[in-house]
């Protein structure tokens, strides 16, 4: 789409909501595109050779092959999941293609009390490399609205998919994602999760199975919490091939929400080594943060930990900068920032700089 | 003289502990003071209070800087009025940068370039505040941060403890190049004594159980508490207002 078509299809404060998700509307720095609204596919296109994007409804008609991942990571870990979805994306990188530009999706909530479900493959063949964004979002007019996304990933033999999901809602839209990741041989995802927008409650709890040995995970989080809102999210790896790795690094602030944050690692083999870590601030007398990290494992050869803490600013560090001539505000909100540092994301350069502008934004409107 | 800091019959307390008994103590313009006692005996909360730092009671007393009661006085809006700290244990600040604290301190990208490389603080930079720094590097820290703040009265918690001689050596130099400067007022807390071989401070003092006691040159008092003890100090002189 160009501007002009951008402009006819939303209104002003749409296209700025969609941008605060990590749309790249000019696609300059993007190497792949894919926007549905409600249960509307508006365009996809793929902008480098070995990328292949499309709706999923349209993948499973026109690809045969891609019929045998629809539910597989499902019924890999023995769940349930509903089908009555529309739309969703489907992404393919084909075998050992390097993708040095993320590719965008952008899920878009626009009408009232719509219940948007959509359906999400994502296929990174053998040594391939590359970086997703996904941005979901909703119009102000979507009132009442209500988003659930499955994603399925298959990370193959030595692939990378670094995957980037932002949650720009307002505070009456429900959510819940449902993720699975399947990681082969040598095969690494790291997932990075933003939301530091108001909500009215999210329920995630996506699970990366590290099936392949030297398999590796990564979950990163930075959430903002607000006053009236619930977020309970968690991430899950189960480490199944010897010599796996998982990290699960979450980051939550309260200014008057409630945030659970759960972690759970399950090892399944030997020599693994997983880390769960939890910070949380809370900077509000109504907030809550409760932390619930969980590790299991039938084996000796380990080495898992874990570190949760939560509370308010330290007032020692307020103090000190406010000793080197910082007003006390100020000292706050430096610390927050350094908080919720967008270095806890392993992103990409190019993607870093659009979070912590955005961050920036965010945090200059509360603080 | 004109006086820097005047603290008059300064008494605090911790919960129900008293802490600093009925202090007194002046600092003139251009001169630097040190103050020597055992541990727990009440150093760093005088500094800390004249910092206007939390969780002390004051019962009685005031604090007078440039003429001014500082009292009420936020610590934000105490530095404004030219006092600044080098902190005993800095605390660690995740996710805040050296540098984005130095840069808030100086402009002068220059002159945080060349201390840093003279404090060998560079690639700290980048750090996050106090996160993993050696006990030697947090020292040099607080003093790149003192120093690039440009106070009039610095408070020096210990500065050269836990620092190795070479370092010492340095910090002592740019110490003292900054206070060679015109009025530049300096209270320093030492146990080591090191920092004395490198500045030019006129007098002494001893703080023993929330009290001061006795005053004179530095150098001499560190030879006698060397040889005695601090209790020595008890005997040979009575209390005495440092002024
Ligand atoms: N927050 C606190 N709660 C309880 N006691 C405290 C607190 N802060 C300081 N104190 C006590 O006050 C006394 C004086 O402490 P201070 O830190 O001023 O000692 P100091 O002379 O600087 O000692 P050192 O040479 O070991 O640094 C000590 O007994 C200390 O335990
Ligand atoms: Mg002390």
């Amino acid at each position: 789409m160009n501007q002009k078509e951008w402009n006819n299809q939303f209104e002003p404060h749409e296209i700025e909501t969609i941008s605060s998700s990590g749309m790249d509307l000019s696609e300059k720095e993007r190497s792949g595109s894919f926007l549905q609204k409600d249960n509307q596919v508006q365009f996809y296109r793929s902008l480098s050779e070995g990328i292949e994007i499309m709706s999923t409804e349209e993948a499973l008609k026109k690809l045969p092959e891609v019929r045998e991942y629809y539910g597989k990571n499902f019924s890999l870990l023995n769940r349930d999941f509903p089908k009555d979805t529309e739309g969703g994306y489907f992404v393919r990188v084909k075998k050992g293609k390097t993708v040095e530009l993320p590719i965008q999706a952008c899920l878009f909530l626009k009408a009232q009390g719509f219940k948007q479900k959509v359906h999400n493959i994502i296929i990174i063949e053998e040594g391939a490399r590359v970086y997703l964004i996904t941005g979901c979002s909703a119009s102000k007019a979507a009132n009442e609205g209500f988003h659930l996304g499955i994603s399925e990933f298959f990370i193959q033999k030595g692939a990378y998919l670094n995957f980037t999901m932002i949650h720009s809602w307002k505070e009456d839209v429900s959510v819940k994602p449902m993720g699975i990741a399947l990681v082969e041989e040598g095969a690494s995802f790291i997932s990075n999760y933003v939301c530091l927008r108001p909500v009215r409650e999210i329920v995630m709890y996506p699970t990366a199975v590290l099936s392949g040995d030297n398999a590796r995970a990564s979950f990163n989080s930075l959430i903002l919490s607000y006053p009236g809102s619930l977020q309970d999210i968690g991430s899950r790896v189960i480490l199944r091939g010897k010599n796996t790795q998982a990290e699960i690094i979450a980051r939550a602030v309260s200014l008057g929400g409630k945030v659970i944050s759960r972690g759970h690692l399950k090892a399944e083999a030997k020599d693994i080594k997983a880390h769960l870590e939890c910070r949380g601030l809370i900077l509000s007398e109504t907030g809550t943060i409760h932390a619930i990290p969980e590790m299991e494992s039938d084996f000796r050869d380990v080495d898992m930990s874990h570190e949760a803490a939560i509370g308010k600013i330290n007032r020692e560090e307020i103090e000190y900068l406010c000793s080197r001539g910082f007003t006390k505000n100020e000292a706050q909100s430096i610390i927050v920032r350094g908080f919720m540092d967008v270095n806890v994301l392993a992103l990409p350069e190019l993607l870093k700089k659009d979070i912590e502008a955005l961050e920036e934004k965010t945090l200059k409107a509360s603080f | 003289m004109d006086s820097m800091l005047e603290v008059r019959n300064l008494s605090v307390e911790i919960g129900a502990k008293e802490i600093l008994k009925d202090i007194s103590l002046v600092i003139n313009k251009g001169e630097i003071a040190v103050l020597f006692g055992p541990n727990g005996s009440g150093k760093s909360t005088l500094l800390k209070m004249i910092m206007g730092l939390s969780g002390y009671n004051k019962t009685g007393g005031e604090i007078i800087l440039k003429g001014r009661k500082i009292d009420g006085l936020s610590t934000d809006e105490r530095v404004k009025l030219g006092l600044g700290i080098m902190y005993q244990h800095p605390p660690k600040i995740r996710g805040v940068k050296l540098n984005q604290i130095v840069s808030f301190l100086s402009k002068n990208q220059k002159e945080i370039e060349d201390l840093s490389e003279r404090l060998s603080l560079k690639e700290h930079l980048n750090r996050d505040i106090n996160l993993g720094f050696s006990g030697g590097e947090m020292k040099r820290s607080e003093l790149l941060q003192i120093i690039l703040q440009d106070p009039d009265l610095l408070l020096l918690d210990e500065p050269e403890s836990g620092v190795d001689l070479e370092n010492i050596s340095i910090m002592g130099d740019v110490l003292n190049n900054y206070l060679k400067k015109e009025n530049k007022s300096a209270l320093i807390i030492t146990h080591t004594g090191y920092i004395l071989d490198y500045i030019k401070a006129k007098r002494g003092c001893v703080m023993i159980n929330g009290k001061l006691w006795c005053v004179g040159s530095p150098k001499e008092m560190f030879e006698s508490i060397r040889k005695s003890g601090y209790e020595k100090c008890k005997e040979c002189h009575e209390p005495e207002r440092m002024e």
